[in-house]
């Protein structure tokens, strides 16, 4: 009805206000329509999966239940997997811990043609080694609703046909670690997990293996070797672990939010997940502010919310006001920094953040405003890249420390200018050549600071300049340098070169 | 004349200024933040005894139940885990070896792990472990952690990396420990203090200091990691079992 009466309007052009009449008038024919503008977010707390986000009902079975947990679990189990994994294909479920590969078609992957002839067991592993700087959303859903974690694990587990669930949660969260151990006991006396699972026939363990502190865990591959009782050390793949996982069996690894949605999307049906959020960037994401906001927090919303109106809504907006704002890390820290002019026009979802240069991440929001000294906050990243190195790789070894000591230069401004280049290709070249993405992850911040904050780096080696003189390379001071000797030309001594002045 | 004599003086200025520059090695060694090797000492040596007490053995064989018969090797890390809370919180060269002959695996694997993880301490600590997150988040939120850092530091006297010399804290700097939204924050043994000020910070060294445990959380008085000016989400009750389900599984 409203439609006709559009086009109706559309045909009579010159009845309208003249300053949308160019855009009517080019569209001139009927059967063009506009695509309709729809806003996110104002997800309603009917439409928010973890009801017990901050820990103010019980978090045991008995509370779990009253909250919707465990409903009717044995129909969804009866069900089969190709049921399972069809729902989540609907839905639209996008692996929430970083890279966002589609969930449904990764638990397919579990089930190849002739899976069962092979007689080994298959794992589940739940990636609860949650350390992403910035990152702290799968802390609340263990400590708050961990029923769904061990429901979610019992309903992925059933899709992809696996025998049991390892859950690996850091080894830091030990409140964490308690609360899901109660879940999986309670779980075990009530029958809803072990031998007949909730009466259905199938049978299915779920396992806490708790982490002892390090980063590098959360890669999937070294965490399926520290289950096994090893260094965290990546794994190359192929094999991937679908095929040779953990204990050298079948394996899919999931992020803790993944697995915990998974019950309540199977419930209320992919269809109701898919209608939150743009296309292929469907449902609800639990998002952690933090930084320089009045109130950080940590908020379950629609996906697709624009990154503004989610600051301004949950946390009280950015200290100062938006005008304050310098730039944000919208996914953790492994994630290029973007710009106020940026941060006012993307959505938080997949493919907004990618068009826009920087990546979702974990959805873990770090704000930073105007006092923030932006080279320091990146410096302190790559120290803690620097940190977190297991050491397999050279390029990642080697490279960290490296971009470390030049960042830690940088934030003093002693460097010659033409070292940011150096650094940038220093980051290229760590970028790619290493077995799993904790390079990348290192060489990304760098890149994003240089990209988006480049003027305010050259200022500061000008600012060190006009004090101390001429830099060399490796933050050597030209009034320092042996004078006898001829300076040769590839110390960036070469001050008929001015370069960096004020 | 006297111009040549000051170019010759300066010269020999740079010449002595040089001589330490130009060596084969320009930077001094620097130690990594723990030395990966064993070096035996009075208080961590194999010939120190230490055996699982019989109710950390009953837990053990509870963890080791948890895990495939023929990857034993698999409990390495709860149970290493468990050793070191049997023996004061720090992981010796003999928790390493008694973990090895509880799972028969070779020893040097153990220590692989226990060199690995930067929650097994190789060092002893003191009973009141503090544990200070200083990456990003938490050196921008709240009051930052750069201020926690330098009130512990100077209420206690001690730097990161040191004990007080009555043995009751150690300090440490760590990496991200996953509680961004309630920064700045530390843990204390097992328990994650949030939301500092230096105020509160000091409190909570003056209560461990007296042996009492402070209330573990925010130390603002919000619950967890809600928003603290008042609840945006989730302020009615949470919705029942069946509830907007699809209608088979209502």
């Amino acid at each position: 009805m409203i439609h006709s009466r559009s086009t109706i309007l559309r045909s009579l052009p010159r009845s309208l206000p003249s300053s949308s009449s160019s855009a009517v008038r080019s569209r001139s024919l009927a059967t063009v329509s506009d695509p309709p503008v729809r806003h996110y977010g104002g997800l309603k707390d009917q439409d928010r999966i973890f009801t017990n986000l901050y820990l103010k009902h019980d978090h045991g079975l008995k509370g779990a239940q009253s909250r919707g947990d465990w409903h009717k679990t044995k129909d969804i189990l009866l069900k089969g997997d190709s049921w399972i994994i069809q729902t989540i294909k609907d839905s639209g479920l996008r692996g929430r811990g970083g890279a966002g590969f589609p969930s449904g078609l990764k638990w397919s992957f579990m089930n190849k043609p002739g899976w069962e002839k092979d007689p080994r067991p298959r794992y589940l592993v739940v990636n609860a080694d949650e350390g992403e700087p910035g990152t702290c959303k799968d802390r609340e859903i263990m400590r708050g609703d961990p029923h769904k974690l061990v429901e979610g694990c019992l309903v992925a587990g059933r899709a992809m046909n696996a025998t049991a669930a390892y859950i690996y949660i850091r080894g830091e969260f030990y409140q964490e670690a308690s609360h899901v151990q109660q879940a999986i006991d309670e779980a075990y006396k009530a029958g809803l997990i072990g031998e007949n699972a909730c009466g259905s026939g199938y049978k299915f363990d779920v396992y806490l293996h708790r982490g002892a502190g390090a980063y590098i865990c959360g890669e999937e591959t070294a965490l399926i070797e520290s289950i096994e009782g090893k260094q965290g050390k990546p794994r190359l793949k192929p094999p991937f672990p679908a095929d040779v996982g953990l204990f050298g069996c079948p394996s899919t690894v999931a992020n803790v939010e993944t697995v915990a949605v998974a019950p309540t999307i199977a419930r209320r049906g992919g269809a109701w997940f898919n209608s939150f959020g743009r296309e292929r960037n469907s449902g609800t994401k639990v998002f952690c502010i933090s930084g320089h906001v009045n109130n950080p927090c940590v908020v379950e919303e629609e996906m697709s919310i624009p990154l503004q109106e989610l600051l301004e809504k949950h946390c009280g907006g950015v200290r100062g006001g938006w005008s304050n704002l310098k730039g944000i890390i919208p996914g953790g820290c492994s994630v290029p920094v973007i710009n106020q002019e940026v941060s006012g026009k993307v959505l938080m979802d997949y493919d907004s953040l990618k068009d826009n240069g920087t990546s979702l991440g974990t959805g873990a929001v770090i704000v930073m405003d105007n006092t923030t000294d932006m080279i320091a906050a990146i410096a302190r990243f790559a120290k803690f890249y620097k940190h977190e190195s297991c050491g397999q790789c050279t390029p990642c070894r080697e490279g960290t420390t490296w971009m470390m000591n030049m960042m830690d230069r940088m934030v003093e401004g002693r460097a010659q200018e033409r070292e940011i280049d150096m650094l940038l290709e220093l980051t290229k070249q760590v970028e790619g050549h290493t077995i799993c993405a904790l390079g990348d992850a290192a060489a990304w911040p760098i890149q994003g600071l240089m990209k988006n904050f480049r003027p305010e780096v050259e200022a500061r080696l000008a600012q060190f300049h006009a004090k101390h003189g001429q830099v060399m390379f490796g933050g050597h001071l030209l009034s320092e340098a042996d004078q006898r000797y001829a300076l040769p030309d590839n110390l960036g001594g070469d001050t008929t070169r001015q370069i960096a002045s004020v | 004349m006297s111009f040549a004599r000051s170019a010759i003086a300066s010269t020999r200025a740079a010449v002595s200024r040089s001589a330490g520059r130009r060596a084969f090695t320009s930077s001094s060694s620097r130690r990594s933040e723990s030395l990966f090797v064993h070096r035996d000492t009075d208080y961590n040596n194999p010939s120190i005894p230490f055996e699982f007490d019989a109710e950390n053995l009953k837990r053990a064989h509870e963890i080791i139940a948890r895990y495939p018969p023929q990857y034993k090797k698999a409990a390495v890390m709860p149970i290493l885990d468990l050793g070191q809370r049997q023996n004061k919180g720090w992981t010796s060269i003999s928790v390493m070896n008694a973990v090895a002959k509880l799972l028969e695996m070779p020893k040097m694997r153990v220590y692989e792990v226990a060199t690995f993880y930067t929650m097994y301490n190789r060092e002893p600590v003191a009973p009141n472990f503090l544990q200070l997150c200083t990456t990003t988040p938490c050196q921008l939120g709240g009051c930052g952690s750069t201020k926690i850092l330098e009130t512990i530091e100077s209420h206690l006297g001690i730097h990161a990396g040191q004990s007080t010399k009555d043995g009751k804290f150690t300090l440490i700097e760590v990496e991200c420990l996953g509680a961004c939204s309630n920064a700045p924050m530390m843990q204390v043994g097992d328990d994650y203090y949030e939301d500092l000020t230096p105020e509160t910070t000091i409190k909570i060294l003056d209560a461990l200091a007296k042996g009492e445990k402070p209330q573990p959380g925010p130390q603002t008085g919000r619950q967890t990691s809600e928003n603290s000016a008042g609840l945006t989400t989730l302020t009615g009750k949470p919705y029942g079992p069946g509830a907007h389900c699809l209608p088979e599984f209502q």
